[in-house]
């Protein structure tokens, strides 16, 4: 007799699941860039979620600045200067993150959800559901997707919600493809064939076997994915479909255009909003390159 | 190639451009519901006169059978006329056409000829200053937007030192004709070709770099070093060939998708091409004008694909047979 219970096989799935987040996590520790573009993304965050504290809102209304001189540059008016209102160009800086970062990341999961479910259908039951799906994902990768958002964010108007659900419809097929490949390959493993012989159903095998070894995958994917969908946003919104109540970094940069920026050369109202959105797409590429080396061992010899 | 490749290949590309055409004709539908008060906007119809109007455009038809007369205009290159300057959007759409070609061509071209470059001098020199520094350079062009260095490039080069002109694609009053028009036209074209090949360099570089670090270990290059084969041999004559296979399709897949990509790049320079007319169009909006040039673009993106599923084919038997 076995005094000490035997731990119940979820809490084993549990433990397993956590000691490989810790191994990972150790090995994520000392890769360099991984941590240098973090570090960028936590300074990021925490900017966006303290704007409050930051800056008042207040002067994101050209209404409230008109005692502020226009156009006045760092040296007269700190720490960034002014926009054509008179509108310090670091609040707007400091609000216009939240928004690009909300866009960023509300997007990406939108993308990645429908990508990852249209993908592990696609490549779990093969035949000719398998061949529809796969059919318009390719159909949905040729249409260039830039226009097609445009056309869209022109249909449904300027707001952050639009421009959330546009990026996210048109980005979905890239990660349906790379899912889908991957899961081709699972669904071929003993562990999956032995599963179904004990009378697993299709739902079961999708969420619990399929499901838990593309998520690795999954997670860099979506890490990999979100400085397109950064970038994405940041030219819907200079080409006019940004949301002119929420201003994202995007927007600074199509007001700075529109009101003659250039040829004023005040570089200080478009270069903070640029170099913010330039870090922080970086700083994802950085992320989900160090996530995907450390999952696929394969990549390992490639890391720099 | 087999025959049976190429069939697949290109009935592949037929349907996709089916879709598209259809895609096309419903998504726009959804967007301007009443044409004719769109065209007629700020101008006082009578009723008669909007029927007589509905008539004509054929509105009045059932949505069958609009969806064949569109087929039967697009086949025919009408594509309807601008809200703009009521112009057929197929004849602006071609006057409009060369330039984003040149432009894009120029930009396309030397990206790859320097992404590959700087690739290979990462790969083979990998974990030295030289790797890290291009690595790290292409991965910050692969994250800017394209448009925002072109607004520094121009705010610096042209407004600041006043070495270029600010926009546009000749200067209008020069009355030169012909060949002597072209060292003013490359004055021009300099900064956004510039501002493109910098935005798309790191996408090659990277790919190049890791595409040369893959064929790096295999067999046969082991072997190439094993008989004695200098370095530079070894590169040039084995490593290189193989690994530029990624890179061909990736430009021919960028050229189709470079076309609609340099929309903002355009309108900084007010650069009178395809993306410039988008610009425009947005701002009318000017719907007939945005369904041409989606159609151009898509009809583009399949196009490259073809290509570069193709030479694909072409270049590494293995996928033939796949």
């Amino acid at each position: 007799m076995n005094a000490v219970a035997a731990p119940s096989p979820r809490r084993i799935t549990w433990l397993r699941r956590r000691r490989a987040v810790a191994a990972a996590w150790r090995e994520y520790r000392h890769h360099l860039p991984g941590m240098v573009g973090l570090g960028i993304l936590v300074i990021a965050v925490a900017m966006a979620l303290a704007a409050p504290l930051l800056a008042d809102p207040d002067g994101l209304k050209a209404v409230n600045t008109t005692d502020n001189p226009a156009w006045a540059s760092p040296s007269e008016f700190g720490p960034l200067g002014t926009d054509n209102f008179g509108r310090s160009v670091m609040t707007q800086f400091i609000w216009g993150s939240r928004i690009s970062l909300l866009v960023g990341l509300a997007a990406t999961v939108l993308a990645v959800v429908i990508g990852s479910v249209v993908g592990i259908v696609a490549g779990f039951f093969g035949g000719r559901v398998g061949g529809v799906l796969m059919r318009i994902t390719e159909w949905f990768l040729v249409i260039p997707f830039l226009p097609l958002a445009i056309v869209l964010a022109a249909i449904l108007g300027p707001s952050v919600e639009n421009i959330i659900l546009v990026i996210g419809i048109t980005t979905w097929p890239q990660p349906a493809r790379l899912i889908r490949a991957q899961v081709l390959t699972l669904r071929e493993r003993d562990y999956v064939d032995r599963s179904r012989a004990l009378g697993a159903s299709n739902w079961h095998l999708m969420t619990r076997h399929i499901l838990p070894n593309v998520s690795p995958l999954i997670l860099a994917n979506t890490t990999l994915t979100v400085p397109i969908v950064i970038l994405t946003e940041a030219t819907l919104s200079f080409l006019g479909l940004g949301d002119p109540a929420n201003a994202s970094w995007g927007k600074m940069l199509d007001n700075a255009f529109e009101f003659g920026a250039v040829t004023l050369e005040a570089w200080w109202y478009f270069v903070p909003p640029g170099l913010g959105i330039l870090l922080v797409a970086l700083a994802f590429t950085l992320c989900g390159t160090a996530l995907e080396e450390i999952l696929d061992p394969r990549l390992r010899d490639r890391r720099a | 190639m087999t025959t049976r490749y190429l069939t697949a290949k290109v009935a592949g590309s037929l349907a996709t451009l089916l879709f598209i055409v259809c895609f096309n004709f419903f998504l726009f539908r959804i967007v301007d519901s009443d044409p004719v008060a769109n065209l007629f906007r700020g101008r006082n119809l009578t009723q008669s006169q909007r029927a007589e109007l509905t008539k004509q455009f054929g509105l009045d038809k059932s949505t069958g059978g609009q969806f064949v007369d569109y087929l039967k205009q697009t086949a025919q290159l009408n594509l309807g006329r601008s809200y703009t300057s009521n112009q057929p959007v197929w004849s602006e759409i071609k006057d409009k056409a060369g330039p984003t070609i040149a432009l894009v061509g120029i930009s396309a071209v030397l990206s790859a000829v320097f992404g590959v470059l700087l690739g290979i001098a990462a790969a083979w020199r990998r974990r030295t200053k030289t790797d890290y520094s291009v690595t790290g350079f292409s991965m910050a062009t692969f994250s800017l937007p394209d448009f925002w260095l072109g607004m520094i490039l121009l705010t610096i080069f042209a407004v600041g030192l006043g070495l270029f002109p600010t926009g546009g694609i000749e200067d209008p009053s020069s009355t030169a004709t012909g060949l002597a028009k072209l060292p003013d036209q490359a004055q021009h074209i300099f900064l956004p070709a510039l501002t493109l090949t910098v935005a798309y360099l790191g996408e090659y570089t990277l790919v190049m770099r890791s595409s040369l670090l893959e064929t790096m270990r295999e067999d046969y290059l082991v072997l190439a070093r094993a008989k004695g084969l200098r370095d530079v041999l070894v590169r040039n004559r084995h490593a290189v060939p193989n690994a530029l296979l990624p890179v061909v399709a990736l430009l021919a897949i960028n050229l189709g998708f470079v076309l609609a990509g340099a929309i903002a790049v355009e309108a900084i320079f007010s650069w009178p091409g395809l993306g410039l007319a988008t610009y425009e169009a947005i701002k009318g909006p000017d719907l007939p004008m945005l369904q041409g040039l989606f159609l151009v673009f898509s009809l583009s993106m399949i196009v490259f694909n073809l290509i570069a599923d193709l030479l694909y084919g072409y270049l590494d038997p293995r996928v033939r047979t796949a």
